[in-house]
């Protein structure tokens, strides 16, 4: 391995995979790159990783550099340069509240968050604790959509608790959190330590969310637009790789290894594959797009998932939502991806904003070639969200 | 005369908590308080409405802190990661160090900078011992793979153990490698064969 090298936090988890992939499968080298791959133990260090220049870019929930544009969440401001997932969170419960919720009727279908919602809410009582990995972190954010949408006020009537990933399925087994939202593996290290059942993916509430993104320093990609094009290039090339039919278990096994996720290939297979196992008889539940790296442009950051983010925290928080939604679209550098990636065959969507939650099904949009198709992108309660104009 | 400061140090390991503590009682007149469980952590440090709180920066318990940077979040006092963005090099030394500390925002730099000096010191001298302890590790590891080489060999070839050591050596010079790497494929070479 030769090339330019570049320093790359990420955390140990499944959706890490676009940065792994690219370096282990060669798509950075053919860019004239070496990814240097930092695994963090935490998303304040590697927030910190970024914006104290040890990172020169990292694998970052989307909502923080939303997040820390509207002056909250840490110093420093970020630039999104892609997405490098779409859902691939799940909801557990801990074994004593599934089992009251079983006692109800309630069928675990992981499909549909109406009622899975309604039973959880019923079966949970008044005090409700949920685990999340970070305070900004779209598992918080799809709960308070969720559960607010369901006539529970969130954040007041439920406490969402920051549990860092690892520690999730102690946490549920130690009673301190009635249930969890959380990425992969971590929900299915729950359930495989029989502590947990699952109840939703992430999906079920967003079709579309997107979950990780790829963040440098603003001002980095001006300073080093080619490199940043190069990176973009070969986490692209990554993403298309991983949702090719037949590369999961290879995916899984390098993602497998120490240096990266460290967890059984097996369980890495689940959420690359969809077919996650909900509890500890074994039985299993296919989602479709339960987790999406480059299908349907995922790739692409869209203004609207910014502005999308950003108007939810400024509810919550009491900040001016139109300025606040107008900052957080001006995160998501489209721009440069588009830039990035007009030579290649990457087919790019004609706009750079869409109406988020419109798409019921696989649809044709207007775009280079014209024959892109964005995937199903909904909310469970089929709201719509518009940029308000002047965004 | 301002108000005591007060420190919370979130530390697993008493013996590392104590020495943390220690230098910080040298440092000045500060109250401080130790706080060794992961569970409900924000919580637990919210109780104790401290004005700073450092944390070693490797635990993943860090992100629970976070909360504690939200303005609605259970402490009234926003706290901020405690750069004072006048002191970026200051933020610089502590991460190096493996240090993160929270204060509460607006917090006299001066009376800032006596703890943060005594806390990356002690977190030096951690990452200096663990280091060591690494490379003493290693030494060992090292060490054994030799012994058992240089048996492999005074078995093979009938040779005293420092023939068999200058043998090791003359081909690790010859190749240009490290002798414990010959060593190691020997080892794994003779285990294949076996």
């Amino acid at each position: 391995m030769s090339g330019l090298e570049l320093n790359i936090g990420f955390m140990p988890l499944v959706d890490s995979a676009p940065l792994v992939i690219a370096q282990e499968m060669g798509f950075a080298d053919q860019e004239g790159l070496s990814l240097n791959l930092l695994k963090s133990p935490s998303w304040s260090a590697i927030r910190d990783m970024v914006t104290l220049g040890r990172a020169d870019a990292v694998h970052m929930l989307a909502p923080v550099p939303i997040a820390m544009s509207l002056g909250i969440g840490g110093q420093g401001k970020l630039d999104v340069l892609q997405v490098l997932s779409v859902s691939g969170t799940a909801i557990g419960v801990s074994l004593d509240l599934a089992g009251r919720m079983r006692e109800a009727g309630y069928s675990f279908d992981f499909a549909d968050a109406t009622a899975a919602g309604r039973a959880l809410i019923a079966a949970a009582g008044p005090e409700l604790r949920i685990g999340v990995p970070f305070p900004f972190s779209m598992q918080a954010e799809l709960l308070y959509y969720w559960l607010s949408a369901l006539g529970f006020p969130a954040p007041q009537g439920v406490q969402i608790r920051t549990v860092p990933p690892p520690l999730m399925a102690e946490a549920i087994a130690k009673g301190e959190i009635d249930a969890f939202c959380v990425g992969e593996p971590w929900g299915s290290i729950a359930v495989e330590n029989g502590v947990g059942e699952l109840l939703l993916p992430g999906a079920a509430i967003w079709s579309f969310a997107p979950e990780k993104v790829l963040a440098v320093r603003q001002g980095w990609a001006e300073a080093e637009p080619e490199l940043a094009a190069r990176l973009i290039r070969a986490v692209w090339r990554a993403g298309r790789w991983l949702d090719t039919p037949g590369n999961q278990m290879t995916a899984a096994e390098i993602l497998s290894r120490s240096a990266y996720v460290n967890v059984p290939a097996e369980i890495i297979e689940r959420a690359l594959g969809g077919a996650l196992v909900i509890n500890a008889r074994g039985d299993q539940r296919q989602t479709a797009n339960f987790q999406v790296f480059h299908r349907g442009a995922a790739g692409f950051p869209w203004r609207s998932q910014g502005a999308w983010i950003a108007g939810q925290m400024a509810g919550r928080l009491g900040l001016d939502r139109k300025g606040a939604e107008k900052t957080g679209a001006s995160v998501m550098r489209s721009d440069l991806y588009r830039a990035a990636l007009s030579r290649e065959a990457a087919d790019l969507p004609g706009a750079s904003s869409k109406l988020e939650g419109s798409l019921p099904s696989v649809t044709a949009v207007s775009s280079g070639s014209g024959r892109l198709f964005l995937e199903p992108n909904q909310f469970f309660d089929r709201r719509i969200f518009d940029l308000p104009t002047g965004v | 005369m301002s108000k005591r400061l007060s420190i919370v140090v979130v530390e697993k390991d008493r013996d590392r908590a104590r020495l943390i503590v220690d230098s910080l009682r040298a440092a000045g007149d500060y109250e401080i308080h130790v706080i060794a469980e992961e569970s409900a952590l924000a919580r637990k440090v919210a109780e104790k409405q401290p004005d700073v709180v450092l944390i070693d920066v490797a635990s993943p318990s860090r992100d629970t802190l976070e909360e504690l940077a939200v303005a609605s979040g259970p402490l009234d006092r926003p706290v901020a990661m405690f750069v004072d963005r006048s002191d970026d090099n200051l933020t610089k030394q502590a991460i190096e160090a493996g240090l993160s500390a929270y204060v509460v925002d607006g917090m006299r730099p001066d009376r800032l900078k006596p703890i943060l000096d005594a806390a990356i010191t002690r977190f030096h001298m951690f990452q200096r011992m663990r280091k060591e302890l690494e490379q003493t590790k290693r030494a060992l590891e090292e060490r054994k793979v030799l012994d058992r080489a240089k048996g492999i060999l005074m078995k093979a070839r009938g040779i005293t153990e420092d023939e068999a050591y200058a043998l090791l050596r003359k081909t690790a010079m010859d190749q240009g490698r490290k002798v414990v790497d010959v060593a190691q494929a020997l080892v794994t070479a003779a285990g294949l064969l076996s």
